[in-house]
């Protein structure tokens, strides 16, 4: 692929011309990139105001008449799902997955450029099924975002006899869209590198993604089929996951099936795809910091593995959501010990971007407040995810507000956060313009303090026992006034979070056109994706000349070099050849620091 | 500057609301006070950790936060550093996870001596079966249920007939006497929580489940659901009430077995009430006062004597 790119005939032509070609149905990574991002938005938008439904029931019960017990349901399993599915994976993913890859890696696009394209509408499509569900009688299902059976096929919840077939088509169609984007990913990063863009010379983005990606290809299938066999127990009557049951007095006809099977299914893929969010968001922010620190990342070798450890580890730690599901106990030993050893990669990775931030030269730019609030939120998240790991501290926590506040914590906000830093660090790439200063100020604080504010006291309910996926609590006695009065608390400042959103959404559009003028690199980066001929970078992203990489990507505040970034394609310094082996953790295989255009291929890559 | 004030004061407020906060846990009505240990050495030693990340953290942007001139350092690795980090973390985690494994390896394994109960769960109400004299509880599943036979107890196992049947009625159990709690559903995932004894579990349809504890503190605790199961799972609650022996044979001579409930032709209608009560239980447990012992005694077959017919027990 290397070879073929470099001779490229698209390099001279200018891609596709009509509005249509161009904007609409785009083959162009970066085209499909920002139709991914602002779907996501947009869903993830209403996923924001049902948050705000639910929070106003909860802290201020009855105050909105509309929503009873049945529409606070729909309106947590939608919520849910839209923020976990919808957004979070879909953005970093077909958002910032499509956008980077290619020029972080040094491509002129996606391998499979129509499949890329094919990938973005069939989400679309995704996206509509799930929102239709709204508008169908019964309305969207009520199930739990987890959508366990029996109880999400039977009446006695919302949304049984539509919103459930709904859900899970579109969760059917949301897999296929990823599986088209995933290959792309995975096949681009392996076979469509610059030359001398060696696996281990890749920004941590770019392996946050890959790993990511790889796992989502290992274990959506997994929630496609228990899907698929869940719709046959709701439509045609099969039993893979309900035994004889009654359901509102009647005997049904079901017998014989496995509700725990279900979980376990759930749950091998949905632990993975809490890390198929997070890994993405530990590269991006890994980065992050690292520019905006001007110094190299720490220990970049140990954050490549600590990322492939995780990956690995988080497809044998599953049933520490299932503790107390009533499967045998006996697992309890095994899923904590090895839930508990997760934590170790995880804890290198923090201990790694702490101490880039050590003996930096740190710039608090906007995209560099939003990675210490994440590093802050996801350390926070992650310790607290001890508790629930540790067997038996889950006991009394599990499906308590402990837990509520727990995952907000570690896959809500922290990347949520990650999401706003990377928008604010490469707006300026997507658009040639940056954000607006003070309006991103408002909205780091508010946002930070803000969902601190929610999150942080809500471990505390839980610590009192206020059980979760509750309508109403008024009148269970061992939970005091003050919970009551905490929870108001919490619903003013989740109100306040969101409306802050609205102004970053306001800043998106005002910057468009009056935001500063950025130029090509405005933050002195160093990988790739900074250093093409134009920004915005226009179809084929590198003009005539491919880049050629001679370094790793983390070449900031080197001793020697005048200035305190040294680009990817830098060739090789005379100062620097002396220590090549500590400033390059994978020199060049082939004779001396390659300044060689002629230098062939490596293996595999060709 | 601003930022790393701001993270300081985020670890004052952090740690001053945990030790002043009003929120914390209800007071402990059971044995399980070894949980609450097991909680508090982790929450120990994650708060350390986040005391110590963060303040490192605000350091940091204090320190080398940028001025006019300065340079960042430059280093790749410090493999040192790096495997010294890892050790200390391996101990931390090995810290918190031992004393929790221990506990559950109490929590799932009952004393020979514990009483037994069954919790059934269906949308949106509980009830409650105790064994009769014979100390065991009968057979039951789903099919077996009728408008007289509500928690589907197999009518053709002797064990069953005298079991208590509690229905719409509140749970009681007496003090310092270890129980385990057989769970069943009749149609989704349920939860038994009773927050005051802190250990859970869930029901699930086509299986038994089970945990136990020993009820420390007398008083009446609620019973609610953790488990979402469709629209009144915030509704769904019982009362369990933890009694002296005294209290708590008065309230176990006062339940019906479930003979008693199938069979209520065998009640000459015309009968007046007491007499006819009276009439059922000479009939079928002659020794009320022996009955309640065994009930509270040492269970001898616990594992052995549950099943749903065809599905999985967790025994
Ligand atoms: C400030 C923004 C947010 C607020 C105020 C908020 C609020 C809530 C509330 C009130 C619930 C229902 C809790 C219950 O009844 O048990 C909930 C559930 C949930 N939220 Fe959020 N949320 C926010 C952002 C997010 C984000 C970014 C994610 C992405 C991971 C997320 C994922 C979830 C999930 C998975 C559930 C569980 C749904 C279920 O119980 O089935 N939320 N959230
Ligand atoms: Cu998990
Ligand atoms: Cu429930």
């Amino acid at each position: 692929m290397t070879e073929d790119n470099a001779t490229d005939t698209e390099a001279e032509d200018h891609g596709p011309t009509t509005f249509l070609t161009k904007y609409v149905w785009s083959q162009d990574h970066k085209v499909i990139a920002i139709q991914y991002g602002l779907t996501a938005i947009a869903i993830g938008l209403v996923a924001l105001v049902l948050s705000w439904l639910m929070r106003m029931q909860l802290g201020f019960p009855g105050a909105l008449e509309f929503v009873d017990q049945e529409a606070y349901y729909q309106y947590a399993t939608m919520h849910g799902m839209i923020m976990v599915i919808y957004l979070l994976t879909a953005i970093f993913l077909g958002g910032f997955g499509n956008y980077l890859i290619p020029l972080m890696v040094g491509a002129r696009d996606m391998v499979f450029p129509y499949l890329n394209m094919l990938s973005y509408w069939v989400y679309l499509i995704a996206v509509l099924v799930l929102v239709s569900s709204f508008f169908v009688p019964g309305g969207p299902t009520g199930a739990g975002w987890t959508l366990y059976p029996p109880q999400s096929i039977l009446e006695g919840t919302p949304g049984y006899d539509w919103g459930i077939i709904l859900m899970l088509t579109s969760l059917v169609i949301f897999i296929i869209a990823f599986t088209m984007g995933g290959l792309n990913y995975v096949t681009t990063i392996l076979q469509a590198r610059a030359r001398g863009m060696t696996l281990m010379r890749m920004p941590l983005t770019v392996w946050g993604i890959f790993v990511a990606t790889f796992m989502g290809l290992l274990a959506f299938p997994v929630l496609f089929v228990s899907g698929v066999m869940l719709l046959l127990d709701r439509v045609i009557g099969t039993s893979f996951f309900v035994p004889e049951i009654i359901s509102m007095g009647e005997p049904l006809a079901y017998g014989g099936g496995s509700p725990l099977l279900f979980q376990h299914l759930f749950w091998f893929f949905g632990h993975p795809e809490v890390y198929i969010v997070a890994l993405p968001a530990f590269g991006i922010v890994s980065d992050l910091l690292s520019i905006h620190a001007r110094k190299n990342i720490f220990g970049y070798r140990m954050m490549v593995w600590a990322l492939i450890g995780i990956g690995a580890l988080s497809f044998i730690v599953w049933a520490h959501h299932m503790y107390v599901s009533g499967m045998d106990p006996a697992f309890g030993f095994f899923f904590a010990v090895t839930t508990l050893i997760i934590a170790v990669p995880t804890a290198i990775k923090v201990y790694n971007w702490v101490l880039t931030l050590w003996r930096g030269d740190i710039h608090l730019t906007i995209p560099m407040l939003f990675s210490i609030s994440f590093v802050l939120t996801f350390v926070f998240g992650g310790l607290t995810g001890l508790f629930l790991g540790n067997v038996v501290v889950d006991v009394p926590l599990s499906d308590t507000y402990f837990v509520v506040a727990h995952f907000h914590m570690v896959m809500g906000v922290a990347p949520i956060m990650v999401v706003f830093g990377a928008i604010y660090h490469w707006y300026p790439k997507m658009t040639g313009r940056m954000l607006n200063g003070p309006m991103g100020q408002i909205h780091f604080w508010v946002t930070f303090l803000g969902t601190y504010a929610i999150y942080f006291p809500m471990h505390y309910l839980g610590f009192v026992g206020v059980p979760r996926r509750y309508y109403g609590y008024e009148d269970i006695e061992f939970i005091p006034q003050s919970v009551h009065d905490l929870n108001a608390a919490i619903t003013v400042a989740a109100l306040f979070v969101g409306v802050v959103q609205l102004l970053f959404l306001y800043n998106l559009v005002w910057s468009l056109k009056r935001g500063e003028l950025a130029g090509g690199n405005p933050w002195r980066a160093t990988s790739l994706e900074w250093q093409t001929p134009n920004t915005p970078p226009v179809h084929g992203n590198w003009g005539k000349n491919m880049p050629q990489v001679h370094r790793w990507a983390y070449d900031f505040s080197v001793p020697g070099a005048d200035k305190d970034f040294m680009p990817q394609n830098m060739p090789r310094q005379s100062f620097e050849a002396a220590d090549v082996h500590k400033l390059d953790p994978d020199p060049p295989t082939a004779g001396p620091p390659s300044d060689d255009p002629a230098l062939p291929p490596r293996e595999g890559e060709a | 500057m601003v930022l790393a004030i701001v993270l300081v004061l985020i670890v004052l407020i952090t740690v001053l609301f945990t030790f002043y906060s009003p929120w914390w846990f209800t007071p402990l009505a059971s044995n399980w006070g070894t949980i609450d240990d097991a909680l508090i050495i982790t929450f120990a030693i994650t708060g350390f950790v986040f005391v110590a990340v963060t303040l490192f953290m605000a350091l940091a942007i204090f320190k080398f936060r940028h001025v006019e001139g300065r340079k960042a350092a430059f280093e790749p690795e410090n493999k040192k550093l790096e495997w010294w980090l890892i050790g200390v973390t391996t101990i931390g985690i090995a810290g918190m996870l031992a004393p929790g494994l221990i506990v559950w390896a109490d929590y799932v394994k009952p004393p020979p001596n514990a009483g037994v109960f069954e919790a059934v769960g269906q949308q949106w109400s509980w009830s409650f079966r105790l064994p009769g004299k014979d100390g065991k509880l009968g057979r039951a599943a789903v099919r077996f249920i009728t408008d007289d036979n509500i928690l589907g107890v197999d009518p053709r196992d002797a064990n069953g007939l005298d079991d208590l049947i509690i229905d719409g009625d509140d749970l009681h159990l007496l003090l310092n006497q270890p129980v385990k709690a057989n769970l069943r559903s009749l149609d989704v995932l349920h939860d038994f929580y009773v927050p005051q004894f802190r250990a859970k579990m869930d029901l699930v349809p086509g299986m038994v489940t089970y945990f136990w504890f020993t009820p420390t503190l007398p008083g009446s605790y609620e019973i609610l659901c953790a488990e979402l199961c469709g629209l009144g799972h915030s509704d769904m609650r019982s009362l369990v009430v933890v009694d002296e022996p005294g209290d708590y044979q008065a309230w176990l001579s006062e339940q019906i077995t479930f003979a008693e409930m199938i069979a209520p032709e065998d009640v000459p209608e015309d009968m007046p009430e007491e007499v006819a009560e009276e009439a059922v239980e000479s009939e079928q447990q002659p020794e009320v006062a022996d009955e309640v012992a065994l009930n509270v005694g040492p269970s001898t077959a616990l594992s052995a004597e549950l099943s749903t017919g065809e599905g999985t027990t967790n025994d």
